[in-house]
């Protein structure tokens, strides 16, 4: 059969629109060029309150994204949540002795992992663990404990 | 009494029977795609038939409905002073649901029923059973090659719908109510996951392609060969490709984002 | 031994038996006719020897192979072998003459394009179309679209050729060519012939053996000398195309008397 020239040129042009449209998906929509950092190392944190802390919530260090959340649970014996922060491969020489706040971005945004970097020579390896933590804030428990002072301060 | 039992039973029986042949048909169509290797153009005039010629109606519905998801979009969120997520609600709204969906929508309505009237008519006039008497397998020759341009287009037309839509959404929420556009991708960007959503959203499209495209072609191959039948199976090509592309995203949907 | 060697075939459609016992050997470099009234199943019979429908019952032997033995592949490579004209032609309905043509040809082999061109040229001068070449099927009258289909049915050189009703449609010049053309490539090319059709004067002329068919059984057969000779008051009557005799114009069912007092039909 006789190939239409038009008829290719319009099926590569069609084929390459729909590879550009993903690609836009993927640099500009979505998470994409951060997401392809390699996962180096998994450290633990344990934290009394998590908020509204969720899997793949950002980790920063600095306001750097270093990692993100890769798992959540409760600890049968604490009762206190256990959350896996999967660190990138790039950023391996992070203190052993970093603090880890559970902070909010804006009064409604998103909640996230900050880190502060401690002073140890040594750095965090798969399956360490953080344990200076600091529990979410909780709006509702933040008011109360205001309330509760102003009552005991009028006394 | 009994007479309504038995036709109800002929009718299972019949519908068994349908199910059945669709599937060898489908093992004989994968059959047959390996043998394209050698015969890209005719491939390629078929990504010309299904694919190019469906994308103006993409684009087009990909666009308005992007910029209808800004203005309706807008108007909630506003409310909550929250219209910064402007962008994460266009986006994933397209990329997880409307994308897909609709896309897969229009492609059943305006390739799908094209090939099953195509397909129907071959048959009706003898043009599959001449290729059969001519040594020419109609299923490698003709189906097979519709078959995986179905496949190829439909993620392809899916990311355009979702990219112009999400242009649209930009367009209405920047141009026209004025949200920052720094704001409204960057919070996109944060909130749209590459694995969780879009690639979750190719994979549907990738599904609703091999679905239409399935439902297309068996139904003109099985038409009753009359003006009649083959109206009927683009009819029904339609209706059971819109079931289809619905009940499967219900299960996607749960299988991807339920848990 | 025939070319085609059919024994006690059986064929239904639903209820209806089409076939009841019918052994027809077609030999080779012969042309072959099978005629009988509409719907007795000539076109059914070259469907079961092409191996697109399946005998319910006996077998049919082409060169040798048992047709609806064989395997996809097998099959396949089998109709290379066999031409069919189909009754309503069949031709691609998106693709000119030409193309159609040499449809097969691009399929089956890797021709250089200047050969094909040739070779298509060739068929279609045989059956006078070659200047219609660029029309779409959509274009031509039945008797062409028949023509068109005849040359594309000759191109890749069969062993044998089915013709469903090769001559329906055709003026009385191109009836004339056709019929010579069928008969020369016959002696021309040693090629085995197979003639569907209700022109009992031409077909007569040029087949060198007759089958009748009628009711699912084969009722006649023999030279066409022999069966205008032959006794048999139906095979006369099917000859001579005389409207009283006992073969039955209508299809069967009750008589017309009664179909127009049967008051239970109208509800
Ligand atoms: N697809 C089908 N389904 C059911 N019955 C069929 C089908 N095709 C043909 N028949 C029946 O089979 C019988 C034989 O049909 P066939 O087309 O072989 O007749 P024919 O001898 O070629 O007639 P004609 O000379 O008119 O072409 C007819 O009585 C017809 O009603
Ligand atoms: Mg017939």
């Amino acid at each position: 059969m006789i190939q239409n020239k038009s008829t290719e040129i319009t099926v590569g042009m069609f084929v390459a629109a729909g590879i550009a449209a993903l690609f836009v998906l993927a640099m500009k929509v979505s998470n994409f060029a951060e997401f392809n950092e390699e996962v180096g190392y998994k450290v633990i944190a344990e934290f009394e309150n998590i908020g509204g802390l969720k899997v793949r919530s950002p980790v920063t260090m600095a306001g750097v994204r270093v990692g993100q959340v890769s798992n959540i649970t409760l600890s049968p014996e604490t009762y206190n949540a256990e959350v896996t922060l999967s660190f990138y491969a790039d950023f391996d020489n992070i203190p052993t002795d970093t603090a880890a706040n559970i902070y909010t971005a804006g009064l409604l945004g998103e909640q996230y992992i900050g880190l502060e970097a401690g002073a140890e020579d040594e750095f965090l390896q798969d399956g360490d663990v953080i344990y200076l933590t600091q529990p979410a804030l909780v709006l509702e428990k933040m008011i109360s404990q205001f309330l509760f002072s102003k009552a005991e301060g009028d006394e | 009494m009994i007479e309504t039992i038995r036709s109800l039973g002929r009718w299972g029986l019949a519908t068994f029977e349908r199910i059945g042949r669709a599937h060898i048909f489908l093992f004989q169509v994968l059959a047959g795609i390996p043998g394209l290797a050698f015969r890209g153009s005719l491939v390629v005039q078929q990504l010309f038939y299904v694919g190019v010629l469906s994308f103006a109606l993409i684009l087009v519905s990909g666009l308005f409905v992007g910029m209808v998801l800004g203005l309706q979009g807008y108007n909630t969120l506003v409310d909550f002073g929250a219209e910064e997520s402007l962008g994460v609600l266009v986006s994933l709204s397209l990329v997880r649901e409307l994308g897909p969906v609709v896309s897969a929508l229009l492609f059943a309505g305006r390739a799908g029923s094209a090939l099953t009237a195509e397909i129907g008519l071959m048959k009706s006039t003898e043009q599959l059973s001449g290729m059969e008497m001519m040594a020419v397998d109609p299923i490698r020759r003709v189906i097979a090659p519709r078959f995986l341009a179905g496949f190829i287009s439909m993620p392809l037309l899916a990311a355009v719908f979702s990219a112009v839509g999400i242009f649209g959404g930009y367009l209405v929420g920047h141009g026209l109510l004025g949200v920052d556009d720094g704001a409204f991708w960057s919070q996109m960007q944060a909130k749209t996951d590459w694995y969780g959503d879009v690639l979750n959203g190719v994979i549907k499209s990738i599904v609703f392609g091999f679905v239409v495209t399935w439902i297309a072609l068996f139904e003109g191959y099985d038409a009753v060969p009359t003006s009649e039948g083959v109206g009927r199976a683009t009819t029904r090509t339609v209706v059971h490709s819109a079931f289809a592309i619905l009940g499967l995203d219900f299960v996607l949907t749960v299988l991807m984002f339920g848990g | 031994m025939p070319l085609i060697k059919i024994r006690d075939l059986h064929f239904y459609r639903g209820d209806k038996a089409i076939f009841e016992g019918v052994n027809i050997d077609i030999h080779r470099g012969k042309i072959t006719a099978i005629m009988g009234p509409s719907g007795t199943g000539k076109t059914t019979l070259l469907r079961l020897i092409g191996g697109q429908l399946r005998p319910d019952k006996g077998t049919i032997e082409v060169d040798g192979q048992d047709v609806h033995q064989l395997s996809h592949a097998e099959l396949y490579e089998l109709r290379k072998r066999m031409g069919m004209l189909f009754q309503s032609g069949a031709l691609l309905t998106d693709i000119n003459v030409f193309e159609n043509v040499a449809f097969p040809i691009r399929e089956h082999t890797t021709l250089p394009e200047s050969m094909i061109r040739d070779l298509v040229l060739m068929k279609l001068q045989a059956v006078g179309l070659r200047c219609a070449r660029d029309l779409m099927p959509g274009e031509l009258s039945g008797g062409m679209a028949r023509r068109v289909a005849l040359a594309r049915a000759m191109t890749l050189d069969p062993m044998m050729i089915m013709y469903d009703e090769p001559f329906a449609g055709q003026d009385p010049i191109s009836m004339g060519i056709l019929v010579n053309l069928i008969h020369h490539m016959n002696n021309a090319m040693n090629l085995t012939s197979i003639i569907v059709s209700h022109d009992v004067t031409e077909t007569a002329e040029i087949a060198d053996f007759i089958y009748l068919l009628s009711g699912g059984k084969v009722i006649e057969k023999g030279s066409s000398v022999q069966l205008k000779k032959s006794s048999s008051p139906w095979v006369q009557q099917f000859m001579q195309g005389l409207p009283d005799g006992p073969v039955p114009f209508h299809y069967p069912g009750v008589s017309f008397s009664d179909d127009l007092l049967s008051p239970e039909e109208i509800s």
